[in-house]
């Protein structure tokens, strides 16, 4: 055990240098750090508890997400039995509901049931290759009548899509706000976590997060019977879509528009909040693409002097009229804006519409201020703990206690080494962790000189006793620290944010521990033996 | 130089000769614990019961908690649980769940930091939690589930590196650690919520540390000295690893007393109950953990390899019963 062939000796000084290397970095100031090369920049991260920003869990509205996926099926059902070589072609269909989730119609002639099911064939895919199943189950009841279910596997596949859409739609809106190393990340089968450092008003990223931004350009409904509409009744292919907050004021509460949708958010090209020339105050404006272009440059010059809406999650922003036709693809959405409302609504429309709707679920924010006072309170805690834990051991150990505080100075180096290699995140209990460390770290000190001391007093010689000292002793410390590391790995596993953080720097701390406190230490004690060969030994 | 020693050489002291004491007043305080939380409850965080929280620092010193508390009812979001901290100028502010689902929850919390900020406009809002009721579920499952599975690997893995017995023990002495902290946060009323699972779970760890560090000795000791009696062997087992047990729960002791004195005082209660659960795992490692040992018969024969008895047979003091038995 006391034999320290060469090559292990400059084994152990080589990781014990990484250590201290490695751990440089971290105490650097920001602007030193900066301007280190890339290969050196790596330090601890600081958690938003110590960094200060915002913490927000978001999740899926399912239910609504399934809505859509009905509504749109019901689109295609439309879509595919019309056909696509004129009348002949057509498959008449009618009681077309979506009551209880499920798609159900009739298909007037028997004959063509067949090719009615054939074209939903097509229109309905495999929820995946693996699973071998689809997403919709195409069953015909009582003859002529098709019901469509979703399947489970489809409705599985469909919520992991839209998840991994929003989740890139999040990133895109969040990154243009301009803040620094946001991090976007899915957790669970709906969930998605934002954690923002250094911002202080959560309130501009939730609604930013929080749009759906589905832009629809619809026609409002001119022949619709204005008494009619107070009494909730509405032509055939229309609705009631109800203003948005504080737009069309003094007017109506709302407008009736066409079901069909003329043009919608995907076809935009670009957006930018601007300002409007007349009255100057702030706008969107939007470009479509080609398609697009087509599209409203036909409707517009068809329905001159008519009105249409622009129509956002569902809420009508305006309903200008028609004066001529728009030729260019250019168009401008004005409502009620503030300049960072319609720079929200550029940034949401810009990266694409939310295939589902978010809403936090929870929210945690801390200052910069309180964070920086947590750092400093923390640091001063871990200075004067430490502190004290050396004189203590060295008080009670003398020459062996001066071992265990050089094994405790490395031990420190060494986990913020690590936690900078991996690039890991210091939180506030991930701080309460590290003073802790250092109070357990010489526990293995401790085993092995009271073990020493024990086979002293029974009348070993000094070798001997140092000897056994380490080999009784690592049994004990081996088991006790594994049962550490079984309560870390449970909290690394069930814990969130702060308290991972807090499993992280306990078990790095308890790895490297055992490593500075017994083969560090063993290495100094064997070092000093075989160069003294001393008689008795004061422990 | 003379260096310094906690505990004397050749301590031995009969610490099993009150195990039935011991055990009787653990039995009691566990069940003091038991009821202290069911009648007096725990003050959960939001982590666990849903609701706002803001923590509020006030630049000069903190009006009183009457005050406070008389303002924020008035902001109207029913009755608030006022926390301080362990300085004197910060307060945390609760307030629970409103009824009507996640935009609730959300107006609510915007409602009470403008309803602070007006109430008092010098201080400042530290931080801002808002947890919803399903989220605030799921923490509490987790955390509970955590906390058991924690307790029956520890167990399990003690179990196989020792014997069945001492897996017993442990989970006993466990139990009784959690319990106790259970008790003391339901009697202190201290804010119970993530951070408290996590100092619970590293509590765990560090108890069994102890425990495992006699349970080590005591296996050697039963192996070294097969003629004697367990109770002389467990007493001889606890004294020779005082030392250690001293020394390393003081060092821990002094770097948690130091966190809780300078340290920052967000996590007051996470420090506070990891402190308490030095003295409670210290104390279990000796008188829960042991004396079920005892209960359990654990004998010279718990760790006799089967095959090496018939070798060591000669040297053996043969011991009446089974003898005959080993193969």
């Amino acid at each position: 055990m006391l034999d320290f062939p060469r090559w292990k000796t400059i084994g152990i000084s080589i990781i014990l240098l990484l250590g201290i290397l490695f751990s440089i970095p971290t105490f650097l100031p920001s602007k030193t750090f900066e301007s280190l090369p890339g290969i050196a920049q790596i330090k601890v991260n600081l958690g938003l508890d110590l960094a200060g920003g915002s913490h927000l869990l978001l999740e899926a509205d399912v239910a609504d997400l399934q809505k859509t996926q009905l509504a749109n099926m019901e689109k295609t059902v439309r879509t595919a039995m019309r056909g696509e070589r004129g009348p002949d072609d057509d498959i008449g269909i009618g009681e077309l509901s979506t009551a209880g989730g499920k798609i159900s119609f009739l298909v007037r002639e028997q004959r063509q049931l067949d090719a009615a099911r054939d074209r939903l064939f097509n229109e309905t895919g495999g929820a995946g290759i693996a699973t071998g199943q689809r997403d919709w189950r195409i069953d015909v009841v009582d003859t002529t009548r098709i019901v469509m279910t979703p399947t489970a596997a489809g409705q599985t596949q469909a919520i992991k899509n839209a998840m991994d859409t929003a989740r890139e739609i999040i990133d895109k809106r969040v990154n243009a706000l301009g803040t620094r190393e946001p991090t976007i990340i899915r957790q669970g089968d709906d969930r998605i976590v934002v954690q923002v450092p250094g911002l202080q008003d959560p309130q501009q990223l939730k609604d930013l997060i929080g749009k759906t931004a589905r832009l629809e350009f619809r026609m409002v409904d001119a022949n619709a019977d204005p008494a009619e509409v107070a009494a909730g009744r509405v032509p055939v292919g229309s609705e009631i879509v109800p203003y948005a907050e504080g737009a069309n004021a003094g007017g109506a509460p709302y407008e009736v528009l066409r079901r069909q949708v003329m043009i919608s958010g995907e076809q935009l090209l670009d957006a930018k909040q601007g300002y409007d020339q007349q009255s100057g105050q702030p706008v969107v404006n939007i470009r479509f693409d080609s398609g697009g272009s087509a599209t409203f440059a036909k409707v517009t010059a068809q329905n001159v002097g008519k009105r249409f809406a622009m129509v956002l999650d569902g809420r009508v922003l305006s309903a200008p009229s028609i004066n001529e036709p728009i030729l260019g693809g250019s168009a401008q959405i004005s409502g009620s804006f503030s300049v960072a409302s319609a720079n929200n609504l550029a940034i949401s429309l810009r990266s694409g519409a939310l295939p589902v709707k978010m809403t936090v679920v929870e929210e945690r924010t801390v200052t910069p201020e309180l964070g920086a006072d947590s750092i400093r309170k923390g640091a001063l805690a871990g200075i004067i703990a430490t502190v004290a834990v050396l004189v203590f051991m060295i008080v009670v150990y003398g020459r062996f206690g001066i071992y265990a505080n050089v094994a405790l100075m490395f031990n420190i180096f060494l986990i913020i080494a690590i936690m900078a290699a991996f690039n890991a995140t210091l939180t506030l209990p991930g701080i309460a962790g590290f003073v802790l460390t250092i109070g357990a770290a010489v526990d293995a000190n401790v085993l092995i000189n009271e073990r020493i001391r024990e086979e002293l007093h029974r009348g070993r010689r000094v070798f001997q006793a140092v000897e056994l000292g380490y080999s009784e002793a690592s049994r004990a410390i081996f088991d006790a620290n594994i049962t550490n590391v079984i309560a870390a790995a449970l909290m690394f596993w069930f814990g969130t944010g702060p308290i991972k953080g807090f499993a992280v720097v306990l078990t790095i701390g308890i790895i490297t521990s055992v490593f500075t406190a017994v083969t560090v230490t063993r290495m100094f004690a064997a070092g000093w033996l075989h160069k003294t060969r001393p008689a008795s030994l004061n422990i | 130089m003379r260096l310094l020693k906690l505990v004397p050489d050749d301590t031995n002291i009969h610490f099993l000769k009150w195990r039935n004491v011991a055990m009787a007043i653990s039995f009691l305080m566990i069940v003091a614990s038991i009821a202290l939380v069911a009648v007096r409850g725990l003050n959960f965080g939001v982590d666990f019961v849903g609701g706002q929280s803001v923590r509020v620092e006030f630049a000069q010193a903190m009006p009183p908690i009457d005050e406070i508390r008389e303002k924020v009812d008035a902001i109207g979001l029913g009755e608030a649980t006022i926390q301080q901290f362990g300085s004197d100028k910060a307060v945390s502010i609760r307030t629970a769940l409103p009824d009507g689902g996640k935009g609730a929850a959300d107006a609510a919390g915007k409602q009470l930091v403008a309803g602070i900020q007006k109430a008092f406009p010098t201080a400042k809002t530290g931080s801002v939690e808002t947890v919803s009721g399903k989220v605030s579920g799921e923490l509490l499952r987790t955390g509970l589930l955590s906390l058991g599975l924690a307790m029956i690997a520890i167990s399990i893995y003690i179990w196989i590196r020792f014997e069945w017995q001492f897996g017993i023990g442990a989970l006993f002495a466990l139990f009784h650690d959690i319990a106790l902290t259970f008790g003391f946060f339901a009697l202190t009323q201290l804010q119970f919520d993530l951070n408290i699972v996590a100092a619970l779970l590293t509590i765990i760890g560090y108890s069994l540390n102890d425990t495992i560090v006699v349970f080590d000795r005591i296996r050697e000791n039963l192996k070294k000295y097969r003629k004697m009696e367990i109770i002389p062997l467990l007493d001889l087992s606890i004294n020779e690893t005082l030392a250690r047990t001293v020394m390393t729960s003081f060092t821990m002791l002094i770097a948690l007393a130091v966190l809780l004195w300078v340290g920052p005082d967000v996590i007051f209660g996470f420090t506070a109950a990891m402190l308490l659960g030095i003295f409670i795992g210290t104390y279990s490692s000796v008188y829960m953990s042991a004396p079920i040992l005892v209960w359990l018969k654990v004998g010279p024969d718990s760790f006799v390899p089967r095959t090496s008895a018939v070798n060591e047979g000669a040297e053996r003091v043969a011991r009446k019963d089974d003898d005959g038995a080993v193969v």
